[in-house]
């Protein structure tokens, strides 16, 4: 990994607990956000941090109550404006670890235009996307993320709009870690959570979370027992495109096609299958990878999509400041005032 | 032969050209060298919404308009007693505001028939009559610039442009002002290309001598130093003193000073000129969109920045969801609205006052903020103090307001001592025991706690909060409560702010009130009409929520009460709301600021010649 996890500043030992508020939480029993907020709460020790240097930041549905149930700093902003409101915060005070919980409607589509923006300016920011394609706070309608042709509450003859891919969109507009896991995944979700933090730069993580009231099995072919290994890819850094509950399907790219070949047919080997490289500098097998789950009969992958080293905004805003500084000496009220064209009157 | 200077008191001066001939440029190089001779002075520009209008058309006119005198002055004067116009478009759409007798500088070189008809001018004013009881001066500046410029190589539409210099050396001439403030810019600007220099310098000295020794100038004037107050003065514009204003602030306070901000006319050149002062930690965020760059201050307020964002009216309407969180959150946070002619996109470059009563409502639920409007360029400095420190000491959103006649006009400043402004007390929370996010202090304050400090770790946000505790709370009493709370707290900022002060008599007849901008206006209005012996005193608002104490009383002490201002009676509507008082309405909303003579006018009907001696 390029990440300097040893790079770990002195820390007090957390557990846990310490990330947990004393508030109830409301989400409806059985929904994905739960098992989002324990698997962080259980890596948030690992992040490196003190406490008392995390900010959680949302916007507003389900997901976004999330800064209340952890016990770090938190700020639940407007609809849309997580990015926006977290930008501010990471560049007042650039030592902060920020982190956005967020969901599909509310920065795919309210706050689409910060969402992008940050990936581009490449802001050090950790963005958690719930993913559950609805709309849960308002009560069930389709989201950016829905499939179209979904009947919802307010697609009752079903969508006839395409989603969005947020991978894809992440990725295309600039973000240097992009990521995906499922609510059902824990440790996948830990292991994801724990590399973000480490990650200099933007971090995207989208969760396929499951909203148990208004969309309940949306993702149940990743996470049922029976269906889960043939529609699930794990992506491992050096590893092959390998999937399938005898691990005997693979990915082969035929030119800048995916197919999925059977290791069994006496045709193809492991030899074959495409080896999964997250650091790769080229982004047109990420693009690849991250359009699977357009194309029918191709796997979800799950894990790094890809993660590159690249300067970002906040460091290179401070850096900028640090040579205008060296250059031209600190600001004082002086210099700032008694400046240009004077004059006097006695 | 023989030349005789004049010595006079007061003289207002546009030029006129083309958006691409530099009358902005040339304008304020007068304005420069004019404070360095120590005049008083008061500048408008007045530029057309497009940047580069096609050559010679009418609504391509771009004006810059300098009132200066030996005596202390408040406006840019409401008719030019010299017009410089460098095409028919400018002299077409500049006439009629002209004084009687009014000096005509005309570059003849432009006359031509093509440009004739792009001004819809059927024949040649300059021969037709047309301009009959003005003083024309008709000079070829075009040609004149050439002849100088002949042996630079340079093409010969670089020469040309030039011609703004020319014109301004022959008004340097005439009005006995000297070049090296102008030369000295010139070198500074065009350093990188010397063949600039020179020709810029040349023509600025062929329009001098121009003046010195042909025989169409007579007479030049002088204008002496204006007897202001002790001090080192700079000129500045509105927009340059907000800027200067928040970095003061910020050096004032101790805290880093953070902009979010996305451009937009007439506000951007805040943003321009606060993101040339990094050695002060200055942060300016250009946002992806208006709602970007105050969500992203209301975050850095949150990081315990001192955070404000700067718009105009349609960018201030997209602020209005996140403002609200502001107020919820009860950070510190300063919104200036540099108010535009509206609705929608309006007239950019225009100047009105009808943002006001969105300032004060424009917002869902009750949201109550302070808001604060600056009277002159000057002040926009001393209001942006101001607005910082009652947003840090009231954990409370502040809306200033200014508008485009501050925001491009400018004055001179009297360049305080840093001792001499307002202390900013910042008050971090950094005590655990004890400490919960919505405790109150005597004011209703609540606590500022940054991430970063250990022990102060707290989530706030958007839904309502029980007092005290700020846990999320949809308890009935506890919200009317902290509507309550919310709504005492920008009312309690009356105890810092000053008693409204009446100029001229205390109690009377009639009282002027106005608000921002319109003071210089009516000041000089006033002062005209107690010249002519009658009785009138002026108040004027820089803070409207909360008012001043004494505001009922005062309004109290006076028969009738006039409000002038820029739209169609906002602070009227106030008054009448809260004091039940009724006002008379002085309203103009045609994008530019009032005459002198039109508040004048209205003083005098309304006195009806009754009071005088
Ligand atoms: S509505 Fe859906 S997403 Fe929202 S809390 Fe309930 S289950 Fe979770």
């Amino acid at each position: 990994m390029e990440t300097k996890i040893d790079e770990v500043k002195p820390q007090v030992k957390y557990t846990a607990k310490d990330f947990i508020p004393d508030v109830e939480v409301r989400w409806c029993p059985g929904c994905g956000d739960y098992s989002i907020l324990a698997q962080t709460q259980r890596v948030s020790p690992d992040f490196g941090e003190l406490k008392e240097n995390i900010v959680w930041v949302s916007g507003i549905g389900c997901s976004s109550r999330f800064p209340y149930y952890m016990a770090t700093y938190g700020f639940h902003g407007i609809h849309g404006r997580a990015a926006a409101i977290a930008t501010g915060i990471k560049l007042a005070n650039p030592k902060l670890q920020v982190w956005i919980a967020t969901g599909d409607g509310d920065m795919l589509s309210i706050g689409g235009n910060h969402f992008i923006h940050a990936c581009r300016k490449n802001v050090n920011l950790k963005i958690v996307l719930f993913n559950n394609k609805i709309y849960g706070l308002t009560k069930g309608q389709y989201s950016p993320t829905s499939e179209k042709g979904k009947v919802t509450k307010s697609s009752p003859y079903g969508t006839v709009e395409f989603p969005f891919n947020a991978i894809k969109l992440a990725d295309a507009a600039g973000a240097t870690f992009i990521a995906r896991t499922t609510d059902r995944e824990t440790k996948h979700m830990q292991e994801i959570l724990l590399r973000a933090a480490k990650h200099n730069g933007l971090a995207f993580i989208e969760i396929y979370q499951n909203c148990v009231i208004f969309n309940d099995g949306a993702f149940s072919n990743l996470t049922d027992k029976e269906t889960k290994a043939d529609n699930i890819l794990l992506l491992e850094h050096n590893k092959p495109l390998v999937f399938g509950a005898n691990r005997d399907k693979g990915i082969k790219l035929d030119g800048l096609n995916p197919v999925v070949i059977n290791l069994n047919d006496g045709i193809h080997s492991i030899n074959d299958c495409w080896v999964h490289d997250e650091f790769d500098d080229n982004p047109t097998r990420g693009f690849i990878l991250s359009r699977f789950t357009d194309i029918p009969g191709m796997p979800t992958p799950i894990g790094v999509f890809r993660q590159f080293n690249k300067p970002t905004f906040d460091g290179d805003y401070v850096n900028q400041i640090e040579e205008v500084k060296a250059k031209k000496g600190k600001g004082t009220y002086e210099k700032l005032m008694f400046s240009g064209n004077l004059w006097e009157v006695n | 032969m023989a030349k005789i200077t004049r010595i006079i008191e007061d003289v207002t001066v546009r030029f006129a050209g083309d958006s691409g001939d530099g009358m902005q440029l040339t304008g304020s190089q007068f304005t420069d060298t004019t404070a360095i001779v120590g005049n008083d002075l008061s500048t408008l520009p007045d530029f057309p919404a497009e940047i580069r209008a096609p050559a010679g058309s009418l609504f391509g006119v771009s004006g810059f308009q300098l009132h200066f005198s030996s005596k202390d002055i408040q406006t840019p004067g409401d008719t030019p007693d010299v017009l410089v116009a460098m095409n028919p478009a400018a002299l077409k759409v500049n006439l009629k505001d002209l004084k009687p007798n009014a000096t005509i500088i005309i570059n003849s070189s432009a006359f031509d028939a093509k440009n004739l008809k792009l001004a819809n001018y059927e024949t040649n004013p300059l021969e037709d009559g047309t301009l009959a009881g003005y003083n024309v001066i008709a000079v070829p500046l075009t040609q004149l610039t050439m002849a100088a410029l002949e042996d630079i190589n340079l093409s010969t539409k670089e020469k040309e442009r030039c011609k703004n210099f020319f014109a301004l050396g022959l008004m340097y001439w005439m009005f006995n002002r000297p070049l090296d403030v102008t030369i000295k810019w010139i070198e500074t600007k065009f350093k990188s290309r010397p063949e600039l220099v020179e020709a810029n310098k040349r023509a600025l000295q062929a329009g001098y001598n121009y003046g010195d020794t042909t025989e169409i100038f007579t007479t030049r004037y002088e204008v002496k130093a204006a007897e202001l107050p002790k001090g080192i003065y700079r000129n500045i514009s509105g927009n340059e003193a907000t800027a200067l204003g928040f970095i003061t602030a910020s050096l004032r306070s101790g805290l880093k000073l953070f902009l979010g901000s996305y451009p937009i006319t007439p506000a951007s050149e805040i943003l321009q000129e606060l993101s040339k002062y990094k050695e002060y930690d200055v942060i300016t965020f250009q946002a992806e969109d208006e709602i970007s760059g105050i969500s992203a201050a209301i975050g850095a307020a949150f990081a315990g920045a001192l955070a404000i964002t700067t718009t105009s009216g349609p960018g201030f309407s997209l602020k209005t969801e996140a403002l609200g969180l502001a107020v919820m959150t009860e950070l510190p946070l300063v919104v200036v609205d540099v108010q535009r002619s509206g609705p929608s996109t309006g007239m950019p470059t225009k100047t009105e006052q009808a943002d006001l009563l969105q300032a004060m409502f424009g917002r869902h639920g009750e949201a109550p903020v302070v808001i604060l409007a600056a009277q002159s360029p000057a002040d926009c400095f001393y209001m942006a103090i101001e607005a910082s420190k009652i947003a840090i000491e009231y954990m409370t959103p502040v809306i200033l307001l200014t508008d485009g006649y501050l925001a491009f006009g400018s004055e001179p400043l009297r360049i305080p001592q840093f001792d001499e402004l307002p202390e900013i007390n910042v008050k971090f929370r950094t005590e655990p025991e004890g400490f919960y996010p919505y405790l109150r202090d005597e004011n209703l304050v609540r606590p500022w706690a940054i991430p970063g400090t250990p022990g102060l770790e707290h989530r706030i946000g958007g839904l309502e909060k029980s007092n005290i505790y700020g846990s999320v709370s949809y308890d009935p009493e506890n919200h009317e409560e902290m509507v309550k709370i919310r709504k005492q707290k920008v009312d309690n900022v009356q105890k810092i702010i000053p008693d409204l002060q009446v100029e001229g008599e205390q109690e009377g007849e009639l009282l002027v009130l106005g608000w921002g901008s319109t003071y210089g206006a009516i000041k000089e209005a006033i002062y005209n009409v107690r010249q002519k012996g009658f009785t009138v005193s002026q108040a004027h608002l820089r803070y409207i929520n909360p008012f001043p104490r004494n505001l009922g009383d005062v309004l109290n002490r006076f028969k009738k009460v006039l409000i002038p201002e820029l739209n169609l009676g906002h602070l009227a509507f106030l008054i009448k709301g809260k004091y039940l008082k009724d006002v008379i309405q002085l309203n103009k909303v045609q994008g530019r600021p009032f005459k002198v003579s039109e508040i004048e006018n209205k003083i005098m009907e309304v006195l009806g010649g009754k009071n005088g001696n």
